[in-house]
């Protein structure tokens, strides 16, 4: 194993997934980001990239896209070049103008208008998710309340068929996997064909929509939006792909995160029963700490300098939110997890820029509407081991947490 | 010290004053104002501090620039009178500036 202080610092891949499925990242990151903020890493699994770790650098990369591209030709948004039959165009991995054309389409969604309408819903759901779960018996928290929870949001959201509603997240998990032997998919072969079934039940769904008047569900409004509704087969899958992944791992391990924060930290868990007003800050801090979404990647369009390292044109450039998070030159005693700080809100999970997250006001309300409901039911939830995470330096989260609610 | 009157959407009106060079954010989330949510800490890179400008001042304020412009595609609503409110910088000229907030930031 190395040992995050004496291995050479031009030898540090912060992109190995051992480190991320071990939870072993952080340190690197903190020694990265008081000795060479803007570090060169010559080889990984994903060939050589720029690491920028400070929350000032990561501000300055994401605001300018100009130089820093997210192109899916050049590469797209994530550390991993994709296979080019699966660098599928969808607007997060657009620059302007026609990145901000298709993303207005959907934003109406989940601007607060909108969100008021859908809270009575999530909370309904919510709250039968919560009665159902077993008494006295270890449980799985992922599968039986995140993932059940995001994906009911998300068939909402689009209005597909409730029933079918873990297709959903079988997608998501396929498309953010990098296929290898044992993982949900095994080659980028197996990939292409899990997807391009989504993409069949779609347009199906897309076919209807569109014969239909507009409706308030994102299919029907990727139907109906000028700047969307003749996109290509690849365009209609990357924008659907984009917006399962979106609302589902994010918020997943954000709830998953959360139970795990606040148990790790009694006095915090304390802190919040006895004032739920707390609940919203509470989730700005968990979105924080968690960091659901462990870097965006860009790709230099152009020499620039950085951090006193000169980026060449064409370089890979991964913006890590996990470790601009937990910067202290930005914010205050970023390692504790402190529900009452004084600017939750100031932190890199969504990023920032003309890609910041869409979904941020939603994401934060499904999670505040969950711990409303949890608070009002159970006095105790206990954790009965260890999380198993994710094998992923992009997901941030947890494959599954044993729980139990004493009888 | 100018001030500026801040009007939300339920009428309420808050008078802060405003030293000259401090941008209204700042001032804004100085004394708390509720509807103000500044997540990027003032770098034009969120569209969190979004502000309708009085029309009556807005030849004294002027429009949004290139990049406060493509934040502001984002927002809620947005009007040609809208402005992040950590681009306006505070100067004697403006004193008596009246904005108003939107129902909520996204």
């Amino acid at each position: 194993m190395i040992d995050p202080q004496s291995i050479p610092i031009d030898k540090i891949d912060v992109s190995a997934l051992e480190l991320w499925r071990e939870n072993r990242h952080l340190p690197l990151f903190e020694r990265l980001r008081r000795e060479d903020p803007v570090h060169w890493c010559a080889e990984s699994m994903f060939g050589p990239y720029w690491s920028i770790t400070r929350f000032d650098d990561i501000l300055a990369v994401d605001t300018n896209h100009q130089a820093f591209s997210s192109e899916a030709e050049l590469g797209g948004i994530a550390i991993l070049d994709a296979r080019q039959d699966l660098r599928l165009p969808m607007f997060i991995a657009m620059d302007p103008p026609k990145h901000d054309a298709q993303r207005k389409v959907v934003s109406p969604i989940v601007a607060p208008a909108s969100l008021a309408d859908f809270e009575p819903i999530i909370r309904e759901r919510a709250g039968r998710i919560l009665d159902a779960l077993p008494r006295g018996e270890t449980f799985d928290w992922v599968d039986r309340v995140s993932i059940e929870l995001t994906t009911q949001m998300l068939a909402t959201l689009f209005d597909f068929p409730f029933e079918d509603r873990r297709k959903l997240t079988y997608w998501s998990d396929v498309a953010t996997v990098i296929p290898q032997p044992g993982a949900i998919v095994e080659t980028d072969d197996e990939k292409v064909a899990v997807l391009m079934e989504c993409l069949r039940e779609f347009t199906t769904l897309l076919l209807d929509r569109a014969a239909a008047p507009p409706k308030n569900d994102l299919i029907s409004m990727l139907a109906h939006g000028q700047a969307t509704q003749n996109m290509p087969p690849e365009e209609f899958l990357g924008n659907i792909v984009l917006l399962i992944v979106g609302g589902n791992d994010t918020t997943r391990n954000s709830i998953t995160g959360s139970l795990l924060a606040l148990s790790e930290n009694p006095e915090q868990f304390a802190k919040l029963r006895a004032d739920p007003s707390l609940i919203p800050s509470m989730v700005s801090e968990t979105i924080r700490w968690q960091t659901p979404l462990a870097h965006m990647r860009r790709t230099a369009t152009q020499d620039v300098e950085l951090g006193g390292k000169t980026i060449r044109k064409g370089d890979k450039v991964v913006m890590w939110y996990i470790s601009g998070n937990r910067d202290e030159t930005a914010i205050d005693q970023p390692d504790r997890y402190i529900i009452d700080r004084e600017r939750p809100r100031h932190h890199l999970s969504f990023g920032f820029g003309v890609h910041r997250c869409v979904g941020n006001r939603l994401a934060e309300m499904q999670l505040r509407i969950v711990w409303e409901e949890i608070l009002g039911r159970f006095p105790r939830i206990e954790i009965m081991g260890d999380p198993l995470r994710v094998n992923s330096c992009f997901v941030r989260g947890y494959e599954s947490l044993p729980v139990r609610i004493p009888a | 010290m100018s001030r500026v009157t801040f009007i939300s959407p339920n009428g309420a009106m808050t008078i802060i004053e405003v030293p000259a060079g401090q941008s209204l954010m700042q001032a804004a989330v100085a004394r708390g104002l509720p509807g103000i949510d500044a997540d990027c800490g003032g770098a034009c890179a969120c569209a969190t501090c979004h502000v309708f400008v009085d029309p009556a001042w807005m030849g004294r304020i002027g429009l949004a620039g290139g990049m406060e412009q493509s934040m502001l595609g984002f927002a809620e609503g947005a009007a040609p009178n809208s402005r992040l409110a950590c681009q306006i910088k505070m100067s004697d000229g403006l004193d008596g500036l009246v904005v108003r907030l939107p129902e909520a930031q996204h």
